[in-house]
C-alpha cells in the first residue's frame, strides 16, 4: 500500500488449496466443523488454536490423509474427496508434510528417510495413468536416477545442516535434529505446498528459532505456499514479519530486508494497521481454530485487534 | 435398541474391509519381497525354538495322560494313534497358532501401532506408499507360509515326545509306535491339519495388523492394541477350529 517497489513482494498466484464447508467427524466429536478457507500460491497461513481444536486434522485433510464426511477440498484445483487412494498418491507428491509426531521411519537411516519421497514418487505402478490434468506441470512424476536422488538428498540435508548424519538412524538424533530431518524430507521434492504441523513444539526457544528460520528460508527461496500449525505466537509473528534475505543469507525482520520499509524505532504490537501496509502482512494470514471451527481469519494486526478473549490468547507473546 | 452392537459390527466391517484390501494386494504389484522374507524370519525362525519345545512337551504330556486310560482297556499299544491323531488334527495347529498369536500378533500390533502413533503410517501414505501393501500384505503372506511349516514341526516333535514316553515307560517298540502313529492318519486328517494353520495364519496376521493400524492414543494405545490383538486372535483361533471340526468329522 505504500506503493514503493518491493523486490521481495510475494507473488500471489492461483489457488493451491480450497476448503469449502468441510466437516470431519469422529463418532460424536467434530474435528472439523464447516471449515472454509483458501490458500493461494505465495501465501502463508498460520493456524493456531487450543489442543484438540482440529489443527492436525485440517492439515491431514488437506493432504488427503483424512476423509471429511462433507464439504469440498480442492488441492491444486482437484477435488480430492472424490479421488481414490491411488490417484491421491500422485497429487500428494506435490505436497510436503512435517508431521507433529515426526513420522520419520525408524527402520531407515536419515539418508533413506530423506530419499524416500524421491525414490517413491515415480514407482507407483498404476497411478501415472490417472493423472487427470496436466496443467500444473511439474517433474515429480519421472523416476529420478539414484545419483540425482543422492545429490538432492545431500542438498536437502545441507539445507538443514545435517549432512553429517546420513548413516544414522532417527532415534540416534536429538529432538531438534529429528525435526530438521523431517523438514528436509518434506521439502526434498521441492513441493508447491508445504504443511508444517507444530514444528517448534517441545523444543527449547533457541532450537525453535532455528527451525522457524529454516521454514522461512524455505518459503522465501522458492516462494512456497506454506501452512504452519503452531501453539506459539512468536512463530506466527516470525512467519508474518521475517524474511529470508538472499544477499546476507540470513532470516531477518522484513523491515530490514525491504528497502521501502521505514526504520521504525520499535516495530511492535502498537503500530496501527495503516502504518503496516507492507506486503508480508497481507500474504501471511492467521486462522484461529476452536473445537473444530474456524473462528478467526485475518492478518496479524487484525488478530491483535480482536476482542474475542479466545483469539486474544494467540495474539500475545509468551502464550504457549 | 441394538445400539450396543453398533461398535462391534462396525469394527468387524472395518476388519473385513482391511482384509479384502490386503488380499487384493497379494495379486497386485509392487511386491515387497524383502519384507516378506524379513517377516518369515521374524515369525518362523523366531518362533522355532518355542514351538519345538511346546510340541515335545505336548506329546509327552499327552502320552502320559492317555497311557493310564488306555491301559484300563489294555490298549496301551495304541498310544501312537492317539498321540498322532490328536496332534495332527487339533493340538498341533491350535497350540502353534496360539503361540504365534502371542508372539507375533502382538508384535505386529505393537510395531504397526507405534508406527501409527508416531505418524509413520501417515508419512508412508503421504510419500506414496500404500501401508497395506508395504506392511500388511507381507505379514499376511509370511505368516500363511510359515505357520503351516511350524505346525508340521510341532506335530512331528510331539510324536517324538510321545514316543519317548511310549518307549521308556510303556515298553512299546519303536516300530509299533510309529506304524500305529502313521497308519491312523488319513488324507482327511492331513488336510485338516494343514488347512487349519493356514486359516489361523490369516487370522493372526490380519488381526495383529488391524489392531495395530487402528491404534490411537499414544503409547498407551499401543499397549491396548497389543493386548486386544492377542485376545481377539486367540479367540478366533478357537472359534475357527470348533467350526471346522464338525465339517471334517462329517466328511468321514
Ligand atoms: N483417530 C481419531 N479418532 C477419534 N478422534 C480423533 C482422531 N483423531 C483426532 N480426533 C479428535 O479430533 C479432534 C481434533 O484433533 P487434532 O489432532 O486435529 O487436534 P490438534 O488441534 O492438532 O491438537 P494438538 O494441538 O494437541 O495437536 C480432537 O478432539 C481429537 O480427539
Ligand atoms: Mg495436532
Amino acid at each position: 500500500m505504500t506503493g514503493a517497489p518491493q523486490n521481495l513482494a510475494r507473488e500471489i498466484g492461483p489457488d493451491i488449496l480450497q476448503f469449502e464447508d468441510v466437516s470431519l467427524h469422529f463418532d460424536d466429536v467434530a474435528a472439523l466443523d464447516h471449515v472454509s478457507f483458501e490458500l493461494r500460491a505465495g501465501e502463508t497461513l498460520v493456524i493456531v488454536g487450543a489442543a484438540a481444536s482440529g489443527k492436525t486434522m485440517l492439515l491431514k485433510s488437506a493432504a488427503g490423509l483424512e476423509h471429511p464426511q462433507s464439504g469440498r477440498i480442492l488441492l491444486f484445483g482437484q477435488d480430492i474427496l472424490k479421488m481414490g487412494e491411488r490417484q491421491l498418491i500422485q497429487l500428494r507428491s506435490r505436497v510436503g508434510i512435517l508431521f507433529q509426531e515426526g513420522g520419520l521411519f525408524d527402520s531407515l537411516t536419515i539418508e533413506e528417510n530423506v530419499a524416500y519421497p524421491l525414490l517413491n514418487s515415480g514407482i507407483t505402478d498404476s497411478g501415472v495413468g490417472h493423472n487427470a490434468t496436466s496443467s500444473n506441470g511439474d517433474s515429480n512424476h519421472q523416476p529420478i536416477s539414484i545419483a540425482e536422488a543422492e545429490a538432492r538428498v545431500l542438498k536437502a540435508l545441507r539445507f538443514v545442516e545435517l549432512e553429517k548424519t546420513l548413516d544414522q538412524f532417527p532415534n540416534e538424533l536429538s529432538g531438534g535434529m529429528r525435526r530438521r530431518v523431517g523438514i528436509a524430507r518434506a521439502v526434498v521434492t521441492e513441493p508447491a505446498l508445504v504443511l508444517y504441523d507444530s514444528p517448534t513444539a517441545g523444543l527449547d526457544p533457541i532450537t525453535a528459532n532455528t527451525i522457524m528460520r529454516l521454514i522461512i528460508q524455505e518459503r522465501d527461496l522458492r516462494n512456497t505456499a506454506t501452512i504452519i500449525v503452531t501453539h506459539r505466537y512468536q512463530d506466527g509473528h516470525m512467519m508474518a514479519t521475517f524474511r529470508y534475505n538472499p544477499s546476507s543469507g540470513a532470516v531477518e525482520p522484513s523491515a530490514k530486508v525491504e528497502p521501502s520499509a521505514k526504520a521504525e524505532p520499535s516495530a511492535n504490537a502498537k503500530s496501527s494497521p495503516a502504518s503496516s501496509g507492507d506486503q508480508s502482512q497481507i500474504t501471511t494470514r492467521f486462522l484461529v481454530m476452536r473445537e473444530g471451527q474456524l473462528i478467526f481469519e485475518g492478518t496479524e494486526d487484525q488478530l491483535k485487534a480482536s476482542r474475542d478473549p479466545y483469539v486474544q490468547k494467540f495474539a500475545k507473546a509468551g502464550s504457549s | 435398541m441394538f445400539d450396543f452392537l453398533k461398535g462391534p459390527v462396525e469394527t468387524f466391517q472395518e476388519f473385513l474391509f482391511l482384509s479384502a484390501r490386503a488380499f487384493r494386494n497379494v495379486f497386485r504389484s509392487p511386491h515387497y519381497a524383502s519384507d516378506i522374507l524379513i517377516q518369515m524370519d521374524v515369525i518362523g525362525v523366531g518362533s522355532l525354538f518355542i514351538v519345538s519345545l511346546i510340541g515335545v512337551f505336548t506329546g509327552i504330556v499327552m502320552a502320559l495322560q492317555m497311557a493310564r486310560a488306555l491301559s484300563t482297556y489294555g490298549a496301551s499299544g495304541q498310544i501312537g494313534q492317539i498321540v498322532s491323531i490328536t496332534l495332527v488334527r487339533e493340538l498341533g495347529p491350535v497350540l502353534t497358532a496360539i503361540l504365534v498369536a502371542g508372539r507375533n500378533a502382538s508384535g505386529m500390533a505393537s510395531e504397526l501401532g507405534s508406527m501409527k502413533v508416531t505418524e509413520q503410517i501417515d508419512a508412508m501414505r503421504a510419500l506414496g506408499t500404500d501401508p497395506l501393501q508395504k506392511l500388511v500384505t507381507p505379514r499376511l503372506i509370511a505368516t500363511a507360509i510359515v505357520l503351516p511349516l511350524l505346525t508340521i514341526i510341532a506335530d512331528a516333535l510331539g510324536m517324538v515326545g510321545g514316543y519317548f514316553i511310549a518307549a521308556t515307560m510303556l515298553n512299546i517298540t519303536r516300530s509299533q509306535y510309529w506304524t500305529n502313529a502313521w497308519q491312523i492318519l488319513e488324507y482327511n486328517d492331513l488336510l485338516q491339519g494343514l488347512l487349519k494353520p493356514f486359516l489361523f495364519a490369516i487370522v493372526i496376521a490380519l488381526v495383529g495388523c488391524f489392531y495395530g493400524l487402528r491404534t490411537s492414543g499414544g503409547t498407551q494405545g499401543v499397549g491396548r492394541a497389543t493386548t486386544k490383538a492377542v485376545v481377539v486372535a486367540s479367540v478366533w483361533i478357537f472359534v475357527i477350529t470348533s467350526m471346522l471340526d464338525p465339517l471334517f468329522v462329517n466328511l468321514k
